[in-house]
């Protein structure tokens, strides 16, 4: 372990208006929910920040539940919660699948959704179904309640519309019409970091997004425009091409990425035909 | 800081964001545990809270508090013994977190199960096939 702990401070709020608060007047101050990517920081000696705010005890943000006819999933659930929860397997089963895939079980245990979200990877495997379902991030400060849509919460590497003030509760799911389709591509089949990350929805109006192939998880609108017109798949496949925006990175080129990607939306509309 | 350990409640002091793999190990004692990477990816540091397989490099100490910790020097299996029977164990470092990851395998478990509990332990030495004969084994 590359850093010392000594130096670093916790915060362990018992309610959620006492950690809002403490967000408030204790900047800067980071929040620590499963830790699967901070702890990876504090390990490697690049974890930033010294105060922390440990969410852990904020029972209620672990619910998963349904408001009326949307999804509600607090952003203190894990993978196993999702994966386990009926209710999300009824009503978004991509992402019980994408939840499946993630880590190992031990990950799964410890990883949460809303950490998933914050983090913000653009290889982070929650992102494209989020973005395929158009959730809505619901964030919240002492400040009160914001509701942000999905695509409207990320503006870059990285980078989100989230203040520093603010913590997710929870991400909301619109009853998604359609057939939901996920699918990861990595070097193995477990504790992998995706190369290439799609979730899709078969309908009228098909939604299809990728995660990995640029500096955020992107919507194809031109693709989707074309196959809701009719348009063969190797023209679905050549607009992809247009639309993502894939870097050579340690993982894989930007070439495999490409081919990967047109290969996934055409097995994405065979499949769900 | 109060958690139960093996069975045991214990009152520990340790930095709250210490990592429960340090504080079983160095407080504790108890070096049954092993550190592997250190990130999160092998799995030699596995661990039970509150039942549920978790990797002890990535977790703060204070989320334990109140918690059933569970380490490999709190179980008495026979799976330990299939795993020396069968050859499971080589050089023995992944081996604690393959039992703790395994435990609550049944014997009888179909295949993709095994490999999918044990998706987050590398072994470096076995080439897994005698770890999944061991966990068969187990009576
Ligand atoms: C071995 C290994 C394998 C992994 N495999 C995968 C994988 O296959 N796919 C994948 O997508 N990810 C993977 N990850 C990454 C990680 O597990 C996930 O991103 C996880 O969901 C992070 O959640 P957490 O609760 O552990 O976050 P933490 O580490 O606690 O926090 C992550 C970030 O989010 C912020 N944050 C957390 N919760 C909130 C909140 N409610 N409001 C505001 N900010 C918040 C924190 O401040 C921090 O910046 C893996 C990690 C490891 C170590
Ligand atoms: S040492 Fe914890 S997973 Fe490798
Ligand atoms: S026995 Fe040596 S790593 Fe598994």
């Amino acid at each position: 372990m590359r850093t010392a702990v000594s130096p670093l401070e916790l915060l362990e709020p018992r309610t959620l208006p006492e950690a809002l608060r403490m967000l408030r007047d204790r900047r800067p101050v980071t929040p620590l929910a499963g830790a699967t990517d901070l702890y990876v920081g504090l390990n490697f000696g690049t974890l930033n920040g010294r105060r922390f705010l440990d969410l852990s005890r904020l029972e209620p943000l672990r619910a998963i539940r349904a408001r009326g006819a949307s999804l509600s999933i607090g952003a203190l659930a894990t993978y196993t919660d999702v994966i386990r929860s009926p209710l999300v397997r009824r009503r978004l089963p991509m992402l019980a699948a994408a939840a499946r895939e993630v880590g190992g079980v031990q990950i799964q245990n410890r990883g949460t959704i809303g950490g998933n979200v914050a983090n913000g990877s653009p290889a982070g495997d929650t992102l494209p179904v989020f973005a395929a379902a158009e959730a809505t991030v619901v964030l919240r400060s002492a400040a009160g309640e914001r509701r942000v849509a999905f695509a409207e919460f990320y503006t870059g590497y990285r980078k989100s519309v989230m203040r520093d003030d603010e913590l997710i509760v929870a991400l909301e799911v619109p009853p998604v019409p359609g057939k939901q389709w996920f699918r990861k591509v990595g070097t193995r089949l477990a504790q992998a970091i995706s190369k290439v990350v799609i979730a899709a929805v078969r309908a009228p109006r098909s939604r299809i997004a990728l995660g990995s192939v640029g500096p955020t998880v992107l919507r194809v609108p031109r693709t989707e425009e074309a196959l809701a017109a009719g348009a063969p798949i190797a023209e679905a496949r050549r607009l992809l091409q247009e639309e993502i925006r894939p870097i050579d990175d340690l993982r894989s080129t930007a070439a495999y990425r490409r081919r990967v990607a047109a290969n996934l939306i055409a097995r994405f509309w065979s499949e769900t035909s | 800081m109060k958690f139960t350990l093996n069975g045991k409640k214990v009152d520990v002091k340790a930095h709250p964001m210490a990592r429960l793999l340090d504080v079983l190990r160095e407080e504790c004692g108890l070096t049954g545990t092993k550190e592997g990477c250190g990130e999160g990816e092998c799995g030699a540091c596995t661990v039970l809270v509150d039942g549920k397989p978790v990797v002890s490099c990535l977790v703060p100490f204070a989320q334990v508090r109140g918690a059933k910790v569970r380490t490999i020097e709190g179980v008495q299996d026979p799976l330990q013994k299939a795993f020396v029977t069968e050859g499971g164990a080589q050089c023995g470092i992944c081996t604690p977190g393959m039992i703790m990851a395994s435990l609550h395998l049944k014997s009888d478990a179909p295949p993709e199960e095994v490999r999918a509990a044990l998706a987050g332990n590398l072994c470096r030495c076995t080439g897994y096939t005698a770890i999944y004969r061991s966990i068969r084994k187990r009576r």
